[in-house]
């Protein structure tokens, strides 16, 4: 079979477009939609289950399939508009190479997902993983105005589009963006930028978990430049102590004002970085997460971000935690079985706090799956939009676990 | 619609609350939208989301139709329905359900109007942000199905950025609870989905909100200009400056002269080619800051004159113009078709030039007031509708402006949907393909396509629908 498999796609690909990946899976690296668009086609006929791949730095590259669909072909950066502050770009393009060809017309993409620099947009996208400039921007999703995506059954669509305002038909890119590739594949999107700031700068402040929380919480009431503001365990921050990240962004002034006021309302002591070690710990919280096995993500509202994580620090222990304190969004990466997971999400879904499984091995996502404990009547939605766009389940991911 | 029917519906609601001789229904016979007229088989006006559930039950027993409605402000000829379909007005829905400011949330009744939710807010010092022109009317159950916008979504985003968790009744009467307080989606972005969906997947009885923080300070800034181009150049030149503003609006001469000449005047100069309002607000230092920027570019791009306001009232007197537009537009002729595009900010100049062109050739008194930094046109075309020859020429002068608009790369709506008016535009908008997969999606919700039928999608469009026969 592996070896029909592969035989088709260099009949369709050529041979530098197939290949077998380290463990000995047919390959497809794809350079053009249109050949990735010929790869799900043929796996919609043979009945081949395909596993999505970015640059497998992110997501370890384990799910059982019958062929690997790499976008790392496809890395053309499409347009870059300055004064539209968009921009197009392929799935396969790296968060790094984005950001250097941003950097030169001062431009910058407000996403900040954990993992490596060399991590693909299309990855990013797909897992909706925002970090802690969520706080200031948004999730994910807010970033993207539109998408292309390739469906389980080959369809090539263009959903969305690259002006900040659109209400034309559906808005499907919603799907796309944290679908985890269950409804189809990302090969293009359409990003919306920032212009740099003037001044983008960070405050540190170390101590006890709850007086720190007790400041954040003072401090966001006075943050109109505040674009993060992140509660970080002590074993994140690799310090004694819990850490409260702050970063403000925008003119001179109005940063400056920013910070007095900080100072004054929040009652602790504030360190400033300098901008090199500043950068070094935002680097650090990006990439602790791929110091855990598993990586999850909760969500709950500013009123019960304590209790939340003193049931996190109860269940799964401190672990590399950072909690984003105003958009109350958790990340917890560390070591936990799936039975372990399963309870917790049941726990939680019982406070209406969701638990959605951003990282781990196939055996942990096979049972636990990205999502589960649906609200009332979502299950059948999500299960009858799954047969929609991949009506033979071409795409292996575990969006629910099997539960078992 | 039988009587057995209209009697069905009367014990769900109550017999008072549907209406189905001629003279009442006429009432509801069209939206905001002055070319389209449709005369609905009845209006049902539910109180309770037991009943928007219980009327679903029994239209799907019975294989009927409907179409659900807010305050009717829409722009789009979306809340229309014909006489085959009940239309569900949702207005009596108007609780604002609870306020937790710990929480900077809201939870509404789809026929809670706009401002009454930023009213009842605003003891906390909170405010809900979309504010679209019709908001003082418009319903918060209309702006989801709609995705509505406003001036100060420029900063702060659209409906869909600002909807966390929706109740919904699907077409079948089943509730369905999507998203959550948080905001974090529980499962894919059923949220997201749903915003915008133009009332086709259901209804939504329960919306929860983001609230913001009202802002600290506020800046208005009123700048003319000589040249329309100067103008749009200008705001292309602040957006790509880093400074933000909460809002950037623009209006061109024949929108000027109209205010001017209205009850609504606010001594503008009327030989200006077109005015500018940039809106900024955060803290008073930031705000001031970022003033200085803003003023400079204004400068530099020709406004010949620039003034700007912190109290409410004055500022209050700088925005009159722009928010009384619409109605001051009502002086040029009898009716008024409001057309609704996006281009890239970058293509603003060239567009109205476009649209000059346009107007010209077809004779038309158009007039632009917009969302200038979002690069979201509303062209106003005044017309008056007894006239065929002159609303031939006002719906191919539409016809027109969208095209360009496509062109320049933009999208054939910002914020008023595609309803009945558009739908003719989402061929060229959306390949076969992507209107095929939204038709699919649209009967993942609502199988019979009973929600809202013949709207968004031209029927050709659709390949299953050709596959079933149906055209």
């Amino acid at each position: 079979m592996s070896h029909a498999v592969l035989e088709r796609l260099t009949r369709l690909l050529g041979p530098e477009g197939a290949e077998r990946d380290p463990r000995g899976l047919p390959r497809a690296v794809p350079e053009s939609n249109d050949a990735l668009v010929l790869v799900c086609q043929a796996a919609l006929n043979e009945g081949w289950k395909i596993r999505i791949e970015g640059n497998g730095t992110w997501q370890p590259t384990d799910a059982p399939a019958d062929l690997a669909l790499s976008t790392r072909g496809l890395t053309r950066i499409v347009s870059v508009c300055p004064a539209d502050l968009v921009a197009t770009v392929q799935a396969g393009v790296t968060m790094e190479a984005l950001r250097a060809t941003l950097l030169p017309h001062r431009l910058w993409l407000a996403i900040d997902p954990p993992g490596r620099p060399d991590r693909t947009i299309g990855s990013v996208v797909a897992t909706g993983t925002a970090g802690p400039l969520r706080h200031g921007f948004g999730p994910v999703r807010d970033q993207v105005l539109g998408c292309t995506v390739v469906t389980g059954d080959g369809r090539l669509v263009a959903a969305g589009g690259r002006v900040v305002k659109n209400v034309a038909g559906y808005d499907l890119t919603k799907l796309h963006a944290g679908g985890f590739g269950a409804f189809g594949v990302i090969t293009d999107v359409h990003l919306r930028l920032r212009a740099q700031p003037a001044v983008d700068l960070t405050l540190l402040a170390r101590g006890d978990r709850l007086a720190l929380l007790d400041a954040g919480r003072r401090a966001m009431a006075s943050a109109g430049c505040m674009i993060a503001l992140e509660l970080l365990s002590p074993s994140l921050a690799a310090t004694s102590e819990w850490m409260l990240a702050v970063r403000m962004a925008g003119s001179t002034e109005g940063v400056a004002a920013e910070i007095l006021r900080l100072e004054a309302e929040s009652g602790i002591h504030w360190e400033t970085p300098t901008a090199e070690r500043a950068a070094t710990l935002w680097n650090l919280v990006a990439r602790a997460p791929l110091g855990g096995e598993i990586v999850i993500r909760l969500g709950t509202l500013a009123d019960g971000l304590e209790t939340l994580l003193d049931t996190m620090l109860e269940q799964l222990g401190e672990g590399l935690l950072a909690a984003g304190i105003t958009s109350g969004a958790v990340r917890w990466a560390g070591e936990a079985d799936a039975s372990r997971l399963l309870a917790l999400r049941q726990l939680l879904a019982a406070r209406e706090v969701p638990l959605t499984l951003e990282r781990a091995p196939w055996p942990v996502r096979r049972r636990v799956g990205h999502f589960g404990a649906y609200r009332e009547g979502v299950g059948p939605l999500v299960g009858r939009l799954r047969a929609t766009f991949d009506p033979r389940q071409s795409f292996a991911a575990a969006l629910e676990g099997s539960g078992d | 619609m039988t009587p057995a029917l209209i009697e069905a519906l009367g014990r769900i609601v109550g017999p008072k609350w549907v209406r189905h001789r001629e003279a009442e229904r006429v009432t509801y016979a069209a939206d905001g939208l002055p070319t389209h007229e449709s005369l609905p088989g009845v209006v049902v006006l539910p109180g309770t989301r037991d009943e928007v559930a219980a009327v679903l039950r029994l239209l799907h027993l019975l294989d009927i139709p409907f179409v659900a409605r807010g305050a009717g402000t829409g722009l789009s000829g979306g809340a229309l329905a014909g006489d085959h379909a009940v239309l569900l007005t949702l207005t009596r829905l108007h609780r604002v359900l609870a306020i937790r400011p710990a929480q900077r949330r809201a939870v509404v009744e789809p026929g809670v109007i706009n401002t009454k939710l930023s009213e009842a807010a605003a003891p906390f010092g909170l405010h809900y942000v979309p504010d679209p022109s019709s908001q003082s009317a418009c319903t918060i159950g209309g702006n989801v199905a709609e995705n509505a916008g406003g001036p100060h979504c420029l900063k702060y985003g659209v409906t869909t950025n600002h909807v966390t968790a929706l109740d919904v009744i699907l077409p079948d009467g089943q509730l369905v609870r999507l998203g959550s307080p948080h905001g974090e989606p529980w499962g894919p972005d059923l949220v997201g989905l749903f915003v915008g969906s133009e009332g086709m997947f259901g209804v939504a009885v329960e919306i929860t909100v983001r609230l913001e923080p009202v802002p600290r300070m506020i800046r208005t800034i009123f700048a003319d200009f000589m040249q329309l181009r100067a103008a749009s150049e200008a705001v292309t030149a602040i957006i790509a400056s880093g400074v933000v503003p909460a809002a950037l609006e623009m209006m061109d001469q024949s929108c000027i002269r109209a205010v001017e000449a209205s009850i609504y005047a606010t001594g503008a100069k009327t030989d200006a080619a077109a005015v500018l309002l940039a809106e900024l607000d955060g803290s008073p230092e930031a705000v001031a800051a970022d003033a200085v920027v803003v003023e400079a570019l204004l400068a530099v791009h020709g406004a010949r004159s620039v003034s700007s306001a912190t109290d409410p009232s004055a500022r209050a007197r700088l925005w009159q113009g722009r928010k009384k537009a619409f109605g001051a537009l009502g002086r040029i002729a009898p009716d008024l078709a409001v057309q609704d595009a996006v281009v890239p900010r970058s293509a603003l100049p060239a567009i109205l030039d476009q649209i000059a062109e346009i107007r010209d050739r077809h004779q038309l008194a158009i007039s632009n007031v917009f969302h200038a930094g979002d690069g979201n046109l509303h062209p106003c075309i005044s017309f008056d509708r007894r006239d065929p020859g002159q609303t031939a020429r006002v719906a191919q002068a539409s016809r027109e402006i969208m095209e360009a608009c496509l062109a320049a790369g933009g999208s054939m709506t910002g914020e008023h949907g595609v309803g009945s008016d558009k739908m003719e535009y989402m061929p060229a908008a959306f390949s076969p393909a992507a209107l095929d997969l939204m038709c699919e999606v649209r009967r993942v919700f609502d199988p019979d396509a009973r929600a809202n039928p013949g709207k968004v999608f031209p029927i050709h469009t659709c390949r299953e629908w050709h596959r079933s026969g149906v055209t």
